[in-house]
């Protein structure tokens, strides 16, 4: 009884870059800033690894959507475990536009046409910070999903998914086929090792664009400025109490 | 740096059998109400704050200063060491205090401690030139990040960065990880500013690249470690900040397998390579037990890391990717990994960078920082190995092999006697029988000066004591450090090859 899993493998600007708003507000500067795959992303792709080498999946498919550069995403994916690779193609400028809804249209045409059991995908993206990929093809696969999750135990012909929530822990059991976020505490991503990524060069990357799956990729939010947040100003220390109440019966805290 | 439980060495009177018998000031209440008065109170006296800047990085504590001065301008200490000089009071000048060596710390009570902590400031920077002009006592790190606001950075790195200063680095010529890519700090200096031991301030300062009217000067400064005048200004060239950085990590079986993998790196990396660095097991071990870091490949004799740095993300990739290929390919690599993300790029040059970390951890370190040929400096590691069993903890060597620069460190419990004489003179004399330098970045300081005859012929030292008595005639500055003028406190090497006396 082996799955095919399929998980999404983004290319964000990596997390350490100092990120700098463009001068017209539209957004960030990509441009010769150095990128990496989502860390939540590379999670999900490590249980899926887990999960085939314990023999409850025989086929992991990993898909990035956006200009060429995604293919080096993959290629990583596919040096760290992963079986074959799909690059949905989305040049720039187009690229900016490309919001969770036309992603999760994508993921769920390829999802049927894959004939895809599990779906693994990070809980959000560290550049957008959405939070809505998952939930949102999980609504149009029809399929359950466990979302925050961080600890995956199949067992049959269901999934014991523990998830992160403000209280606790909450433990779900969901049915297969199912889509699962991953959360930090999922677990320790490998690192792709040489025999790995020489394996990997001979691995399958299929490239396709939006329109082959019939999907629009039109963006439906339109992003009115991206700015700083405010500098931070610099405190005041005064000497005594009077001084205090003065500063702040000036600054209007009294009213 | 935290090592609360890690039990400080109070080194006795008997272990100083270098100390000059040249005699200094005891410090008087006046001396320190003048000088005082000169910094306008930024000293310290009190016991408890006086620890940190008597103590050196490796824990070590020699003797107890009384008295630490921290001036805010070249005038102050101009006007400081001018007193000093006069009173005959040794000043023990200090930056970071990171030093490895012994030279930033005092060797008896009656020296007191001049740091540049204070000179802190940037004065400024010129992007078309490169150049970056500012005080002895900025902080490394900060002076990086300050430089990329510009797109620029600092010429060198090392594992001390967040405490050392720039005044520091340029007094003991320091090397760091990226002196394969950008050299050594004595092309980089464009200028200083210093002062004499009697408050004479020479003014070496320039941003100009090229200058050859006369003798250059500013050159003694550099790597003198504080005995012939002590550094207030620099300008420094600031090479451009590369875009993209590149990490991979391999192991590989054999010794052999290990230089010709860094010799293919630097053949087919070539312009781009920014870093080579090595570590061997023994040193993966100690940072696996003892800080907990786990190896991400599988576990070998030797191990190589490779950082490649330039402005095209897929040309450099597409090169490394090329250069792995070929390693695998020849069999000269057992396994390796390229780090995809920032997190995973300083994760694995954390087992390179926190080797000293985590040799604190065991106890106490037997430090030796070597430059020798590559092809036998490896036999160097197993022959000191060989004779530390039983007797160490754990007997390790890491380093920069693109400089044929050996770190070699012998870690144990606690300090013995028995150890350090197994390992010295044994190391000093290896190496200049191989015609190496005995220490290769680090510098003499304390620890080293009695060796200058394993690396340096008798005509260049009295040279070197000759320009120590023009620049310092009362040796007010830094005594019994770096250059020793007794020459009967110097060990000779046994008589081999050029180093015959």
């Amino acid at each position: 009884m082996s799955r095919r899993i399929l998980v999404g493998c983004k290319r964000v600007i990596d997390y350490a870059v100092k990120i700098r708003v463009k001068p017209d507000k539209t957004g960030v500067v990509t441009e010769g800033v150095k990128h990496s795959m989502n860390p939540f992303d590379e999670i999900a792709l490590e249980e899926a690894i887990r999960l085939k080498e314990k023999k409850i999946a025989s086929e992991i498919v990993v898909v990035s959507c956006g200009p060429s550069q995604c293919q080096e995403t993959l290629r990583t994916a596919l040096a760290m475990g992963a079986d074959r690779g799909i690059h949905v193609e989305v040049p720039n400028p187009e690229y900016e536009g490309l919001q969770p809804l036309a992603v999760a249209r994508i993921l769920q045409r390829l999802s049927e046409r894959e004939k895809i059991d599990i779906v693994i995908l990070g809980k959000q993206a560290i550049d957008d910070d959405c939070n809505q990929t998952g939930q949102i093809l999980s609504g149009m696969l029809d399929w359950p999903i466990g979302t925050f999750v961080s600890k995956v135990e199949v067992e049959g012909e269901r999934i014991n998914l523990t998830r992160e929530i403000d209280g606790g822990l909450e433990e779900i059991s969901v049915g297969i086929p199912c889509v699962i976020t991953a959360d930090l505490r999922l677990n320790e991503p490998r690192y792709a090792t040489l025999p790995n990524i020489m394996k990997a060069k001979k691995k399958k990357l299929d490239v396709c664009k939006p329109g082959d799956l019939g999907v629009d990729i039109t963006p439906r939010l339109i992003v009115v400025s991206v700015e700083e947040p405010p500098v931070r100003e610099a405190g005041v220390k005064v000497e005594d109490a009077q001084s205090l109440f003065d500063v702040l019966k000036k600054e209007g805290h009294f009213n | 740096m935290a090592f609360r439980g890690i039990t400080k060495l109070f080194v006795t009177q008997t272990r100083f059998s270098q100390l000059s018998t040249l005699s200094y000031k005891r410090l008087t209440d006046n001396d320190v109400e003048i000088l005082s008065k000169i910094v306008e109170g930024s000293i310290i006296t009190n016991t408890d704050d006086l620890e940190t800047y008597n103590t050196d990085w490796m824990r070590r504590c020699n003797a107890k200063s009384k008295l630490v001065l921290k001036p805010n301008s070249t005038q102050k200490v101009s006007q400081i060491l001018s007193y000093c000089n006069q009173e005959r009071i040794a000043v023990v000048p200090q930056g970071g205090n990171t030093g490895l060596v012994g030279g930033g710390v005092p060797m008896d009570s009656n020296e007191i401690i001049l740091s540049l902590s204070k000179m802190n400031k940037v004065i400024e920077f010129e992007p078309s030139l490169g150049v970056l002009t500012c005080e002895a006592g900025c902080v490394l790190e900060n002076l990086d990040r300050y430089l990329e606001k510009f797109g620029h950075c600092v010429p060198l790195d090392l594992g001390a960065k967040g405490s050392c200063q720039i005044g520091g680095n340029v007094s003991t010529n320091a090397g760091g990880l990226r002196l394969l890519r950008y050299g050594s700090l004595r092309g980089n200096v464009l200028g200083i500013e210093a002062v004499l031991a009697d408050g004479t301030i020479i003014d070496c300062m320039s941003s100009l690249r090229k200058d050859n009217t006369g003798y250059d000067i500013k050159q003694l400064f550099i790597g003198s470690e504080g005995t012939l005048g002590v550094i207030t200004k620099i300008a420094l060239l600031a090479p451009i900040k590369p875009a993209y950085k590149n990490v991979a990590m391999f192991s590989c079986h054999t010794y052999e397998d290990l230089l010709q993998a860094l010799s293919l790196a630097k053949s087919r990396l070539g312009e781009i390579v920014s870093a080579l660095e090595f570590i061997d097991y023994e040193a993966m071990l100690v940072v696996n037990q003892h800080l907990d870091l786990k190896c991400p490949i599988s576990l070998a004799p030797f191990f190589f890391f490779i950082e490649t740095s330039g402005s095209n993300q897929e040309h450099d990739r597409q090169k490394l990717d090329e250069y792995l290929e070929e390693v695998y390919g020849k069999a000269l690599v057992t396994d390796g990994t390229v780090a995809e993300d920032s997190s995973k790029a300083a994760y694995i040059w954390g087992l390179r960078e926190r080797q000293v970390e985590a040799g604190v951890r065991v106890g106490w370190i037997y430090k030796y920082d070597l430059s020798l040929p590559l092809n036998c400096l490896y036999e160097l590691v197993q022959e000191t190995r060989k004779r530390c069993k039983g007797l160490a903890s754990y007997t390790v060597s890491y380093g920069h092999l693109g400089d044929s620069n050996l770190h070699l460190n012998v870690y144990n419990t606690h300090y013995t006697q028995e150890l350090k004489d197994t390992i010295e003179p044994f190391v000093f004399e290896w190496t200049a029988s191989r015609g190496g330098s005995i220490s290769a970045e680090h510098g003499m300081g304390f620890d080293k000066a009695k060796y200058i005859y394993f690396s340096k012929q008798k005509e260049s030292v009295e040279i070197m004591r000759q320009l120590k008595r023009r620049f310092d005639p009362n040796g007010i500055l830094n005594p019994n450090k770096t250059v020793l003028l007794d020459d009967s406190k110097c060990i000779r090497p046994p008589p081999i090859g050029k180093y015959n006396h």
